[in-house]
């Protein structure tokens, strides 16, 4: 997983399709081949006793999903009505694990070569949190490293 | 010893062969009946070669021997040139019992050796069409396998009930039964060579039913400079004397008639030895068909399947829940007594489905003779190891728990527990010790016991470490029962040994072994008696993955507390409060109870509803009770018992999770880390 963390994208340029989102003002990717399905809000419950950005769990028909909060973690600010808010869930490994974002904007298909590394720190986030910058057209999206954010930050 | 990939074929050898046996008893009743059954007869013989296959891929020769010379009966059956006839039937059905013998053995021992030139030599005869002269058992020329190596007596045939019948039988047939004793050259280059000319020139006009040591020795050499040979034939001692005699370089040293009864009366009656030399009596019995019940089909699986199984059988038990429920407020009859059908065969289901998963624990246990004689060696300490009841059955998960808290209680035994063995001399105790590790079922629970006849726990010392750590008062200790004291030995920080060694480690304790058996619903105790040994029980639930728990609710919030935490609920007032050292306790029957708030010791948002009684559960969290305040309680239920996940995992409190009948996720709480 070494190299999935430190992948830099800059080298090939091959085509990747990601999940575009909005998360506090910025818009954000993540790579569809760890999303596992967009879901709309879910009834949560409330993990007592853990870091104030897990959410809680929700139910995935019979499976129990860890939900964290993004928001929380890299202190954006909230955005957007709950009725655009959606829940992605990712599968990574073995391991479910869930994210809410603001809104999900639509599936990209990016070239490679579009994206350019950063050690530049947005809010909470330090720079192996990101995988990259992609700049499409006017829009500008972070690609997340969502394996760091939501495993190798957690596991325990 | 067997090599973990080995064994895992073992497995699946046996349970085949077993498979096969079944089919192969069940068509052959069916070919009895109906001699013309063609389908029976093909099922008959592809079971018999496969079983042949099967058992010379894994190199067990006796009985591939067996099945070989079975499939030429058979095959003769199939081309019409035999009859299936009442003596066709009887042979296969012995052989039949005979391959079970060898299949037992082969579990039990790994080893699959057994002398089947009696049944060979039926089938033989049978083969050649004197189906007549099969039940006068005549043996057929061939070579007799004894079924153990022989000592170093003279002469150790291992005769069993049918040879000494067949010899009974020759005799009354005016045969001689001659003993040989046979001594080959020393200097001879070519032994093997030697024995097989002797073999050669006897069989012409005889039959060598028994040889010592076996024959496939003797053809690979491995004799010293003799055998003996169980011999008979038409011609006088003289004249076998004089024959053997005639080959260069081998003497025959003494040619005289068999003795039975002298045989007999040097017969040690040992039953285990004739249990095993003795395949033929043991089949008899069993001769006829009944014993086909025994017999049971079996297929392997995926545990995942099974876990995935029980995941669906947890919600059908959920909503079986919710089913109940709107059957109370409905008021339907005819919705109810549905519901109470469902409702048996959910829990048919389910305990089906619970049996399914249980594995015995000798997956655990096995692992342990190497580990206990490795440390016993290294420890300089002599110890006779022995394991009970590894056939005791356990949930998987389980199982999966228990591997490393026994190894903990196993070293602890042989490194605290066992003396040196000097030091058990001088005690007046044999030198060599003994550790014991036995498992049973009792009720719902499965007992595990450590038990070794070591040096005990020292009370005193206990108590002086107890005290010195500060874990009890002196004045404490002086009051303490026997009881009381043996259960600081769990208490995390304690260790009795004088000085730390490899064997247990630093920093882990029984107080780690506690937690961990508390974390899987087990508990675990020590008794001891200084100077006479020790012995730890353990006592684990059969099952983890479904639980009877008690919710609560507590503000918006509800949460599962397994009903094994659970003592009993009360309802209390405000006034019953007290406050000791700023901790909140009720007097309950005479007895001080401290109160934990669950809205507090879990952050539960909202305030506490106003109300004249609080409802309190109260809890064993070991052998230590305590009361905790809820909101309400909602009732008891049958829960099964999710995980958080990897991502989740190791939050005080929390034991996992359900999934309840609306679809909600319940927390089930952990009392043993909850305060």
């Amino acid at each position: 997983m070494q190299a999935v963390e430190n992948k830099s994208y800059s080298d090939s340029k091959q085509e990747m399709q990601v999940v575009a989102f909005q998360l506090g003002l910025e818009e954000y990717a993540v790579d569809i081949i760890n999303v596992q399905e967009i879901i709309k809000l879910h009834k949560v419950t409330r993990i007592p006793r853990t870091e104030p950005y897990v959410e809680g769990v929700i139910n995935l028909r019979g499976n129990i999903i860890p939900l964290f909060n993004l928001h929380t973690k890299f202190k954006l600010p909230a955005r957007g009505s709950s009725e655009d808010q959606r829940i992605i869930v990712f599968q990574l490994d073995d391991i479910k694990a869930a994210i809410i974002v603001d809104k999900v904007s639509e599936v990209l298909h990016i070239n490679t070569g579009d994206i350019e590394a950063t050690d530049h720190v947005y809010q909470g986030m330090n720079a192996s949190h990101i995988n990259g910058i992609a700049k499409i057209e006017d829009r500008i999206l972070i690609l997340l490293n969502i394996y760091k954010i939501l495993i190798n930050d957690n596991i325990r | 010893m067997t090599t973990i990939d080995m064994s895992q074929y073992l497995d699946v050898f046996l349970e085949e062969s077993r498979e096969h046996l079944a089919n192969l008893n069940r068509c052959l009743l069916e070919l009895e009946q109906q001699p013309h059954n063609g389908a029976a007869l093909n099922e008959i013989f592809r079971a018999a070669h496969t079983l042949k296959g099967m058992s010379s891929t894994m190199g067990f020769e006796d009985l591939a021997d067996l099945t070989h010379h079975m499939e030429d009966v058979l095959s003769s059956l199939k081309e019409a040139v035999l009859e299936v006839n009442g003596q066709v039937t009887d042979v296969l059905f012995r052989c039949f019992d005979r391959i079970q013998i060898m299949v037992e053995g082969i579990e039990r021992e790994r080893s699959g050796e057994l002398d089947n030139s009696d049944l060979v030599a039926l089938l033989e005869t049978l083969k050649s069409g004197d189906s007549q002269a099969a039940a006068l058992a005549e043996p057929a020329p061939v070579p007799a396998r004894a079924a153990q190596a022989e000592g170093e007596a003279p002469v150790r045939f291992e005769l069993n009930d049918y040879d000494l019948a067949l010899i009974d039988e020759a005799r009354n047939r005016g045969f001689k039964v001659l003993l040989l004793e046979v001594e080959v050259d020393q200097n001879c280059a070519m032994k093997t060579v030697r024995s097989f000319m002797v073999f050669k020139a006897l069989e012409s006009e005889g039959d060598i039913t028994k040889a010592a040591p076996p024959v496939q020795d003797l053809e690979d050499g491995k004799f010293d400079s003799g055998f003996s040979l169980l011999y008979v034939t038409h011609l006088n001692a003289e004249e076998v004397q004089r024959r053997i005699n005639g080959i260069s370089e081998v003497r025959a040293n003494s040619v005289k008639e068999f003795g039975l009864d002298e045989y007999q009366a040097g017969q040690v009656p040992d039953q285990a030895e004739a249990d095993r030399g003795n395949p033929a009596a043991q089949a008899q019995p069993a001769d006829n068909g009944s014993k086909v019940q025994k017999f049971k089909q079996k297929v392997r699986v995926d545990i995942e399947k099974l876990d995935e199984m029980m995941n669906l059988v947890g919600e059908l038990v959920m909503h079986k829940g919710r089913l109940e429920q709107i059957g109370l407020i409905s008021k339907n009859s005819e919705l109810e007594e549905t519901v109470e059908q469902v409702d048996r065969i959910t829990t048919e289901l389910q305990s089906v489905v619970m049996k399914v998963r249980m594995v015995p624990i000798e997956q655990v246990f096995n692992r342990f003779p190497r580990m206990v004689r490795d440390l016993a060696k290294e420890l300089g300490k002599e110890i006779d190891f022995i394991m009970e009841g590894q056939e005791t059955e356990l949930d998987r998960t389980v199982i999966d728990e228990i591997g490393d808290p026994l190894i903990h209680l196993l070293r602890n035994a042989l490194d605290h527990g066992i003396e040196l063995p000097q030091e058990r001399l001088q005690g007046g105790k044999p030198g060599r010790g003994m550790v014991k590790l036995s498992a049973r079922h009792e009720g719902n629970n499965v007992y595990i016991e450590v038990e070794d006849d070591g040096r005990g726990i020292n009370l005193e010392r206990v108590l002086e470490k107890a005290v010195n750590k500060g874990l009890i008062s002196s004045r404490e200790a002086e009051q303490i029962t026997a009881e009381e004291a043996f259960r600081l030995v769990f208490t995390p920080g304690f260790s009795t040994a004088a000085e730390v060694t490899d064997v247990s480690g630093r920093g882990v304790g029984l107080d780690v072994v506690k937690a961990k058996m508390e974390a899987i619903g087990g508990e675990i105790s020590v008794a001891s008696k200084a100077g006479r040994g020790t012995r730890f029980t353990i006592k684990l639930p059969l099952t983890l993955a479904i639980i009877q728990a008690l919710t609560v609710s507590v503000g918006e919030e509800i949460y599962a507390i397994p009903l094994s935490n659970v003592d009993e609920t009360t309802m209390i007032s405000d006034q019953d409060i007290k406050m000791v050292q700023n901790q909140e306790v009720i007097l309950l029957r005479g007895k001080v109870l401290p109160l934990y708030r669950l809205r507090s010791l879990l952050d539960v948002p909202g305030e506490a509803p106003v109300q004249e009684s609080t409802y309190v559960v109260v809890v064993r969290k070991a052998d230590r009770q305590a009361g905790l305040v809820v909101d309400a309680l909602i009732g008891q239920h049958e829960i099964v018992i999710k995980s958080l996940g990897k991502l989740l995992s190791g939050i005080s409190g929390l034991a996992g999770a359900i999934v309840a009948g609306d679809g909600n996720v319940h927390l089930i709480l952990d009392v043993a880390s909850l305060f």
